[in-house]
């Protein structure tokens, strides 16, 4: 493991936003299909987490017949330790827009939405200021396509694209049942294209660029780049955008503070991988570690030997306790009796073969939680608890 | 819950809402449509101008898009940001997710407490300010950071809370009706 390459750093989601106007007027005069076979080319997969093939996901909703279809940008961006959306949206928001008036093109959607989390309504002055240039465009280039802006209210689970529909339909933001999926029935039960933010501004790079240049990066299965947020133990937080396919211990040796213990990778509904395992984990769809089927995308967190690993997973807890939203029952009761398993083990109220208990408690709820925030609550709990017993009994 | 939900119901027969909700919550209709999915905007703009939702505008909403009041107020209350408890003037939220609870959230929390006189989830008795944690504000790599109103402060430190406060609390005594 002593051969590192170096982690390969690369530049396309923060430049070149100028040349909007002509990569929307270029691509909104080729035909649909050649659109969507070049996003399934470049296999960009979506950059949420959840790690969905993009250009499967437009053909799917391009093929189905109805008179009103809805294109939305998923900025609800709520994963503990992600930022990188709010990012693209105020340095480069007309990437975004472009390829959402390209997705209404490739599936005959006139109706644009961005569903912005309630935490950046200071960002939605400007983002409707680059929406009115933008629709100005369009009626220049007689492009039928309007964008109009959702706010949230500060919940996590809407960021889940069902709960998203239903809190944009006026609803408590509770997940629906799939199938049906967004592609054919969304919101207001029509076909959805919803994308995340990330995902719509590398579609950007691969109608500017073509697929290939976009294929050519990152490895086999994960292809391209993808932001990382970076936070925690860490000498350089901030937002990066690299080659996906890296190992972890390149990874730390570039961004750890020389004593990291553990790296959370996708947020608290992600994987805690503990030092011992840097060498064998890499970053990237096959490897499974960003492939939660929530907005994961990207968070890596830093924990070094002088944090506690009880700690960290109480935070967790006591967050996805708070924004389950208590429709079925594996989640709602099974985060409030985690969270007062690992603190009753804790205080010695009960012993440790308690844990096993709750790990076969979390394995339920991976299995029969309705959504993705219930099913992903055991990824970090059993990562947790398998590696650092000892810090959650003494 | 059930039993809060019947009162509202029964006393919108009985009960008279105040005139400026009322004149508030059927402009935010007349602006935004009066269907079942124009409800959220609805309640985020009487928020934005009452900073929350009282029991008279809740059932005020609820005659407009002509729904039970019983659903207005089990969507209101799915969303924390949509508050329906009295609030103060300025509503600092706290971060406590785990970057910012490993990088100092309780000092500052502290700082902030011990300032304001008030613990989280308590109001000035002024009506200023009111002290409440939240979940991920998404700026991590500037940890701890916290909202007053839409307005994001991060790398916070126990001094650098203090003087924020003040500039609040100065604008705040030189009046001005929004003060937003």
């Amino acid at each position: 493991m002593e051969t590192n390459h170096q982690l390969k750093r690369a530049d396309f989601i923060f430049k070149n936003e100028n040349d909007w106007k002509e990569v929307l007027r270029k691509n909104i005069n080729r035909p649909p299909h050649e659109l969507i076979n070049e996003l399934i080319s470049s296999e960009l997969k979506g950059r949420g987490g959840a790690g969905f093939p993009t250009g499967l996901k437009w053909k799917l909703s391009a093929e189905v017949d109805s008179d009103i279809k809805y294109v939305i940008c998923n900025a609800d961006e709520g994963e503990p330790g992600t930022f990188k959306d709010r990012e693209i949206l105020s340095l480069v928001p007309f990437k975004v827009l472009t390829a959402m008036a390209i997705c209404g093109h490739v599936v005959d959607a006139k109706e644009g939405y961005i569903y912005l989390r309630g935490e950046y309504f200071f960002l939605k002055p400007e983002l409707n200021k680059a929406i009115s240039e933008f629709e100005h465009y369009c009626k220049e280039i007689n492009l039928d396509f309007c964008i109009r802006i959702f706010m949230g209210s500060g919940a996590y689970i809407c960021g889940e694209e069902t709960a998203l529909f239903e809190s944009m339909e006026g609803k408590r933001g509770e997940p629906r049942n799939k199938p049906p999926y967004p592609a054919i029935s969304g919101y207001m039960n029509k076909p959805t294209v919803i994308n995340n933010v990330e995902t719509l501004a590398h579609a950007y790079t691969i109608f500017t660029y073509g697929a290939k240049r976009f294929y050519d990066l990152g490895v086999q299965y994960s292809r391209g780049t993808k932001l990382f947020s970076v936070s925690g133990d860490t000498p350089k937080p901030g937002i990066y955008e690299l080659e996906l396919g890296m190992s972890l211990t390149d990874f730390v040796n570039d961004f750890g503070d020389g004593d990291t213990k553990a790296v959370q990778v996708g947020g608290a509904s992600g994987f805690l991988v503990p030092r011992k395992r840097f060498a064998e984990t890499t970053i990237g769809y096959e490897g499974k570690l960003i492939g939660i089927s929530l907005p994961t995308g990207g968070s890596m967190m830093l924990f070094n030997s002088s944090r506690s690993m009880f700690n960290v997973l109480d935070n967790y807890l006591e967050f996805f306790r708070e924004e389950s939203c208590g429709q079925c029952t594996p989640c709602r009761v099974g985060c409030q009796q985690l969270l007062k398993g690992i603190k009753a083990v804790k205080t010695g109220e009960k012993n440790a073969g308690h844990l096993d208990k709750l790990l076969r408690l979390a394995e339920t709820m991976q299995f029969t939680a309705k959504c993705g925030l219930g099913q992903s609550v055991a990824n970090s709990f059993s990562s947790i608890v398998e590696n650092f017993r000892e810090e959650m009994i003494y | 819950m059930l039993d809060y939900c019947l009162l509202i119901l029964f006393s919108s027969h009985y009960f008279k809402p105040m005139d400026t909700s009322a004149t508030l919550v059927k402009n935010l209709a007349d602006q935004y449509g009066r269907s079942r999915h124009n409800l959220l905007p609805i309640l985020q703009g009487v928020v934005e101008q009452e900073k929350y939702l009282s029991e008279s505008s809740m059932i005020e909403i609820a005659r407009e898009l002509d729904m039970p009041a019983s659903e207005v107020y089990g969507t209101a209350t799915f969303y924390s940001f949509l508050e329906h408890k009295k609030m103060g003037r300025y509503i600092i939220r706290v971060c406590k997710t785990i970057t910012c609870s490993m990088k100092g959230k309780n000092q500052v929390l502290l700082a902030i407490e011990d300032m304001l006189k008030i613990d989280v989830g308590e109001t000035t008795p002024d009506g200023t300010f009111s002290l409440l944690q939240t979940n991920c504000l998404g700026f991590c790599h500037k940890a701890p950071t916290m909202l007053i109103n839409n307005d994001v402060y991060t790398d916070l430190t126990p001094e650098k809370v203090r003087d924020i406060l003040s500039e609040y609390l100065t604008k705040s005594k030189e009046g001005g009706q929004n003060g937003n």
